[in-house]
């Protein structure tokens, strides 16, 4: 053998299994920070759960209490920012089954906060307009991608719209008795709107010109004066 | 896992692993590099007799200068001889070079045009020294460089040719301060290919061959525009040991427009690309060691990688943008205006993102120590240079791969 057939297989051996470590570490380390992240989530939905908790209390409570004594329910800001993480997460290296069982704990938190808040509402004539929307997989439903950049847009625009998404097909009892309740179909994105059930998709005019005036032209408040 | 995963990560694992090897070369000959960096030179007692014959076509304004720079050379004149081939040029190169005519030690030849290589070969013809070397005339020469290669064929009769350290010369610009970068990282690199016999090209600008190199494989061929890297390619299959000289500085000038530089890495990608397949053969054959085992498909991964992470990085910025725009068509401008509120939580973690920061960190490594060995310093140019290569390279890759499909031979020029 001569020199230049003096290789080393060994060379070639320990570089692959350094680059096999690099590999492991990142995945190592990308794992333990994405359990991180799902823990944070996890909390924030312990958080959103408490808060759900305090609601029914104070439901309870508002047989002896005013409605001004009745704190503020409004948790679907919360809500929505736990979706949003939800959804990146999703997208970014977390197990299917992780990602489904944050799903469906969101979405019961969801359909939790939607029934006390609309019974608060009615109780005490409340503003706020709730939207229920059901969405499946982007590529089964182009039309739930911009469905969504409306709802989105909605959200930002009216503090008072509360919006509850769902995926129409999580194998939930709740979400099925929903859909059952609503009369959603296959027929999706549908939306359903202070109890009113449209579908398909739906513009960012269209779904503003079933809002309630006060939500869309609020009145400027006015300042409060003491009465002696 | 989609497939499209599994090919990321794959291609991601073999660009790891080409520099995780050339690391490992590193740190196993770090003493070595040290000694062969060194300022400290012995002296050399034995000067081989020495021709560097320089090809010009159309060099008027430097060809001065590199033939002046060949004098300067700390090295006996009547052990070294130039010879400058007017290869048929079309401006007035040939009256420059009457300047040197009648110089003991220079011989002026004008011959049609024909090539770079023809002319190369026609000065091997009428060299009767030990050593041959080559110097483009748009490259200058360090006045010890030669001196440090002829210590090495001194010291090491196995070595057959000796490659030199290449700087980019008087960069004006940020293409030419990112070629500079590009120049110091290849330094390293040339130098571990080096130490593991591997070497792939004999540079253009000052290589020098022993004369039997010519005699026992013949000269230099026809090969797709990188004559310089067929012989390479021709000594490794015949087992010639190519050789780097850490210290022999040669000074090239590099080109100043993104025209000019598309135009001469698709040469030299082309050229890597038909000369790898016109020696296939040696390709993966542990007969030849570590050229045909890393440096070669080194350069295949490479240049996959290349193009394949920017065919997936131009993918996911056009979704980005498609979803963009519907965004605004749908709910309009001002609805979609991001919200800037920081979280963690939507910082990239992923693996291959990780994996990533190690890659772009070792070839900062390799800038870092090829910097060093070419006594250059490290500059902001850096950024640069991952800039501007990161988004223009890939498109000469491209167009390489795609010459190469179609067998469409680039221009030199």
């Amino acid at each position: 053998m001569n020199f230049f057939n003096r290789y080393k297989w060994s060379k070639y051996l320990l570089a692959f299994l350094l680059t096999s470590g690099i590999f492991g570490g990142a995945v190592f380390l990308s794992s333990y920070i994405t359990e991180r992240k799902l823990q944070n989530i996890r909390d924030l939905q312990d958080r959103v759960a408490t808060d759900i908790l305090s609601s029914e209390t104070q439901l309870d409570l508002i047989k002896d209490l005013s409605c001004e004594d009745v704190g503020n329910t409004y948790l679907s800001k919360e809500i929505a920012n736990l979706a949003e993480r939800i959804t990146y997460t999703e997208e970014n290296g977390t197990s299917a089954a992780d990602s489904l069982e944050l799903k469906k704990q969101y979405s019961i938190l969801e359909v939790k906060d939607f029934v006390i808040s609309k019974q608060i509402a009615e109780r005490c004539n409340n503003l706020p307009v709730t939207i229920l929307y059901f969405y499946t997989d982007k590529n089964v439903c182009p039309d739930c991608v911009k469905q969504g950049y409306v709802l989105d847009a909605l959200r930002n625009k009216y503090d008072d719209v509360r919006i509850y998404s769902f995926d129409s097909n999580l194998d939930l009892t709740t979400i099925k008795t929903l859909k059952t309740v609503y009369g959603i179909n296959d027929q999706l994105p549908a939306l359903v709107i202070d109890g009113v059930t449209v579908n398909g998709f739906k513009s960012l005019a269209e779904i503003t010109a079933v809002l309630p005036s006060a939500i869309t032209n609020p009145a400027p408040k006015t300042p409060v004066t003491p009465q002696n | 896992m989609s497939i499209t995963s599994i090919a990321t990560y794959t291609i991601t694992f073999l660009a790891v692993y080409v520099q995780v090897f050339i690391l490992i070369t590193f740190f196993e000959r770090r003493k070595d590099l040290r000694e062969q960096t060194s300022d400290k030179r012995l002296p050399i007692t034995h000067f081989p007799s020495v021709t560097i014959i320089m090809p010009c076509w159309n060099e008027s304004k430097t060809v001065h200068g590199t033939v002046e720079s060949l004098l300067a050379l700390d090295y006996p004149k009547e052990k070294l001889f130039i010879t400058i081939i007017d290869d048929g040029s079309t401006d007035n190169t040939w009256e420059e070079m009457q300047k040197y005519q009648g110089h003991p030690q220079i011989s002026l030849y004008h011959t049609e045009n024909g090539g770079k290589h023809v002319a190369v070969n026609f000065g091997i013809d009428k060299a009767t020294t030990d050593l041959i070397g080559c110097l483009d005339a748009d490259s200058f020469v360090a006045p010890h460089a030669l001196t440090d290669m002829v210590r090495i064929f001194n010291n090491r009769p196995d070595v057959m040719a000796v490659a030199p350290t290449l700087i980019v010369h008087g960069p004006k610009n940020i293409l030419q301060w990112a070629q500079k970068v590009e120049y110091n990282m290849s330094v390293y690199l040339k130098k571990m290919q080096a130490f593991m016999n591997a070497i792939h090209v004999t540079p253009g600008p000052f290589s020098v061959f022993r004369r039997e190199v010519f005699e026992r494989i013949g000269k230099f061929k026809k090969a797709h525009g990188t004559e310089d890297q067929e012989i390479a390619y021709r000594m490794q299959e015949n087992h010639m040991k190519i050789e780097h000289c850490p210290t022999a500085y040669v000074y090239t000038v590099t080109p100043d427009t993104v025209k000019k530089l598309y135009t001469q890495r698709l040469r030299w990608i082309y050229g890597f690309i038909q000369n790898t397949i016109d020696y296939r053969r040696l390709i993966l054959n542990p007969k030849y060691g570590n050229f045909s085992l890393f440096t070669v498909p080194a350069g295949v991964i490479s240049i996959t990688a290349t193009v394949y992470l920017f065919a997936a990085a131009t993918y996911n910025v056009i979704v980005y943008i498609a979803e963009t725009v519907t965004r605004w068509s749908i709910v309009g401008f001002t609805n979609t205006l991001p919200r800037f509120e920081f979280d963690w939580l939507y910082i990239n973690t992923k693996a291959l993102g990780m994996v990533t920061i190690v890659l772009y960190s070792l070839v900062l490594i390799s800038m870092i120590v090829g910097s060093r060995i070419a006594k250059q310093k490290l500059s902001w140019h850096i950024i640069s240079f991952m800039l501007i290569y990161s988004v223009i390279a890939p498109f000469w890759l491209m167009r390489a791969v795609w010459n190469s499909i179609t067998s469409s031979q680039p221009k030199w020029r």
